[in-house]
């Protein structure tokens, strides 16, 4: 993964709320077998929104996203996270994010940084009002700042996300450290009456509900 | 000592590295001078065991192209289980696929399992089906267990009292190599729903009712576990239809305590415990209930006597009103989300003040991970039964797995469903996201018995309400939405 330390650029804001994932990328959009080539896809019905933010040049190269509540919510596809990702966006600054997309975003070194309602106002009429403006996220000072008129805010992050970003470690080849404890696990857990999905030839497929 | 929740149960007994372990590696990483302490001030999340993996076509290829570019196998493909259901034909799977890349992904899901040793359910086994209504059919989906799968209505499974939860494609690469995952413990709610439900109303109305309580993002960070009279009287069918859409409240997930009838629902499933491990298995799954003196981070109650069938009529779950209502007036709409209800109207093409019984509707979609079980292919057909679908509507079954549908024609549903004029389809996801070819055209308006109304979702320019299979059973016949207790009185 992609080690992640300050990003600094234009925002473009998404001014809606709930903002799901079948907005970001519809799901005819997921047939690909690769991770990358979603962007052209990202937001294709709002697209056709002439007023929409992302169809103005004057966003085009924004590395940041601005967003309200609960963005990225509804179907877990990572899909939504590579089309943003292929839109160039490397950190998400809204109000809450949904729980899915989060983990998603994390996993592909974009952060997101969660912020009050008003300072999201605050970036959101800065990023309509004077578009060039540059906004610094630093993840290491945990920092959101607004270059030039001296508007600056702190952000939380879990610790052990902020260290893995920082540099950016592969998850599992660290989880991988921990083969022993998963073998130690193996060994002491149910396994007499837990399922395995190991089928034998003898499955009765022809089982069914009587219920 | 205060008791535990369900979840806190099955949390800590799925704990790979416990903190104790986890302290004593980082003073040692320190002392080697390979970790340095201010970026790593707090606790790793918990690493988790992970007692099933299931797997379909659309979230997995570049999970496998990850394992395979790192030279790592699938660790335990004997608790992995993969099948095709989101993009598969439901006609002429005999046939060539219209579009090539379904095709595509299906025959790679096909060519990974072979090459890496995993169990699949392709589109000829009597057993495929939609992966969350094949994991219970089968006896693989327990109390106590931990469930993930690339899809967020994994939830579903809680309806056993088991931890499931959907994941992005890098986590289910993570689960493949290492069979756990590392995740933060969320936060617990209780949702206890009392009373009686009243004739009409379903499960599907309950959810609906709650997300319209809590919102969209009312269970973000928790676990929602179900409970009240309500919940123990319905049924593992109703349990599951509920905790399908959890996330639907913006839930990591939703939880129901095991009991006699979950007990009752498994026995002599193929993939449950046999006879020797049964009496075992049971000791083990009765410890699994909230104790009562657990405490819950949040706790929500409300009153199921009072409920009614449900509709939504926006762009989101929350947005919905019970069938002898109304559309909204802006006014009457919190402020906050009136800017969203506005948009909402907007796309859906929907005056205020219309009453919900006078919206026509063009389509009707019963089926998907929700609603596509037999108890809700019976209950959709006890309203269609000798009644015909509505002149203009076009209307169709969809199953949730081969053995459904199997079932659905032995019992006579099919048949019944034929005669209304509805069509009767294979099994899969269809048009729940219309990922294949079962789509709303641009304007067409649905009753469907899915999970999720968003924007395009079954088709660009659609418009879906979700309702009970009941309503939109009842709503197929009437060709327009109808109070279902006023059918079945």
């Amino acid at each position: 993964m992609r080690r992640f330390s300050a990003v600094s650029g234009r925002a473009v804001p998404i001014d809606r709320e709930n903002v799901d994932t079948d907005q970001i990328i519809p799901a005819r959009h997921l047939k690909r077998i690769e991770r990358d080539g979603y962007g052209p896809f990202a937001f294709e019905a709002w697209r056709r929104d002439p007023e929409f933010a992302l169809n103005d040049p004057v966003y085009e190269g924004a590395t940041i996203m601005l967003t309200r509540s609960n963005f990225g919510s509804g179907s877990s596809r990572e899909h939504a996270v590579w089309a943003l990702d292929g839109l160039g966006i490397e950190v998400l600054v809204g109000v809450s994010f949904a729980d899915i997309f989060k983990n998603n975003c994390f996993q592909n070194g974009i952060l997101t940084v969660e912020l009050s309602g008003e300072d999201i106002d605050h970036l959101m009429g800065i990023a309509r009002k004077t578009p060039q403006t540059e906004i610094v996220v630093d993840l290491s000072a945990q920092t959101v700042e607004v270059v030039g008129n001296g508007w600056k805010r702190s952000f939380q992050i879990d610790p052990f996300h902020k260290y893995r970003l920082l540099r950016g470690l592969d998850d599992i080849s660290m989880t991988l450290e921990y083969v022993s404890d998963i073998e130690g696990y193996e060994q002491r857990r149910d396994n007499a009456s837990l399922p395995s999905t190991a089928v034998s030839p003898q499955t009765n497929v022809q089982w069914r509900s009587n219920h | 000592m205060t008791g535990k929740t369900l979840l806190e149960k099955i949390w800590e007994t799925h704990i790979v590295d416990s903190p104790l372990q986890e302290a004593a590696r980082r003073d040692a990483l320190r002392e080697g001078g390979a970790l340095d302490d201010d970026n790593m001030a707090g606790e790793r999340p918990d690493l988790l065991y992970i007692d099933l993996h299931l797997i379909h076509e659309v979230t997995s290829p570049q999970a496998f192209e990850g394992l395979r570019r790192a030279g790592r196998p699938v660790r335990r493909p004997d608790l992995t289980l993969a099948t095709v259901d989101h993009n598969v034909p439901t006609l002429a799977r005999d046939q060539p696929n219209p579009d090539p890349l379904s095709a595509k992904q299906i025959d790679v899901i096909q060519r990974n399992a072979e090459e890496f040793g995993v169990t699949l359910f392709d589109i000829f086994d009597a057993r495929q089906g939609i992966v969350h209504i094949i994991g219970p059919e089968q006896g693989f989906t327990q109390p106590g267990m931990t469930i993930v799968c690339g899809d967020s209505h994994t939830s579903t499974h809680g309806a056993f009292g088991s931890l499931a939860f959907g994941i992005g494609t890098s986590e289910v690469e993570h689960v493949l190599a290492t069979q756990t995952l590392r995740q933060t413990r969320p936060k617990t709610m209780s949702v206890e729903i009392t009373g009686e439900l009243g004739p009409g109303v379903t499960a599907k109305d309950v959810i609906l009712a709650i997300i319209n309580e809590i919102g969209v993002s009312g269970g973000r960070g928790h676990v929602i576990e179900y409970r009240g009279k309500v919940i123990r009287n319905l049924s593992m069918e109703e349990r599951m239809m509920v905790c399908n859409m959890s996330i639907e409240a913006g839930a990591r997930a939703g939880l129901i305590a095991p009991d006699e009838k979950t007990f009752e629902y498994m026995r002599g499933r193929p993939h449950a415990p046999g006879e020797d491990n049964w009496g075992g298995a049971l000791e083990r799954w009765r410890q699994l209930p909230t104790d009562d003196d657990a405490q819950f981070d949040r706790e929500i109650s409300m009153d199921g006597s009072s409920m009614r069938p449900f509709v939504t009529w926006g762009t989101n779950p929350a947005q919905s009103v019970t069938v002898d209502g109304h559309i909204p007036h802006l006014q009457d709409v919190a402020k906050a989300e009136r800017e969203s209800a506005e948009r909402a109207l907007a796309y859906m093409d929907l005056a205020p003040g219309t009453p919900i019984r006078e919206i026509p509707i063009d389509r009707v979609f019963i089926g998907s991970c929700t609603n596509g079980r037999i108890e809700d292919m019976r209950a959709a057909a006890a309203v269609v039964k000798g009644k015909h679908v509505a002149r203009g509507v076009s209307a169709m079954v969809v199953p949730g797995s081969g053995l459904v549908k199997r079932q659905a024609e032995e019992e006579g549903l099919a048949d019944i469903f034929i005669a209304a004029g509805f069509e009767w389809r294979d099994a899969g996801c269809s048009m729940c996201l219309g990922m294949n070819p079962d789509v709303l055209a641009p304007g067409e308006r649905s009753a469907s018995t899915s999970n999720r109304n968003f924007e395009g979702r079954q088709g660009p320019g659609g418009r879906t309400h979700l309702v009970s299979p009941q309503m939109a059973a009842a709503a197929a016949v009437a060709g327009h939405f109808v109070d279902v207790r006023e059918m079945i009185a």
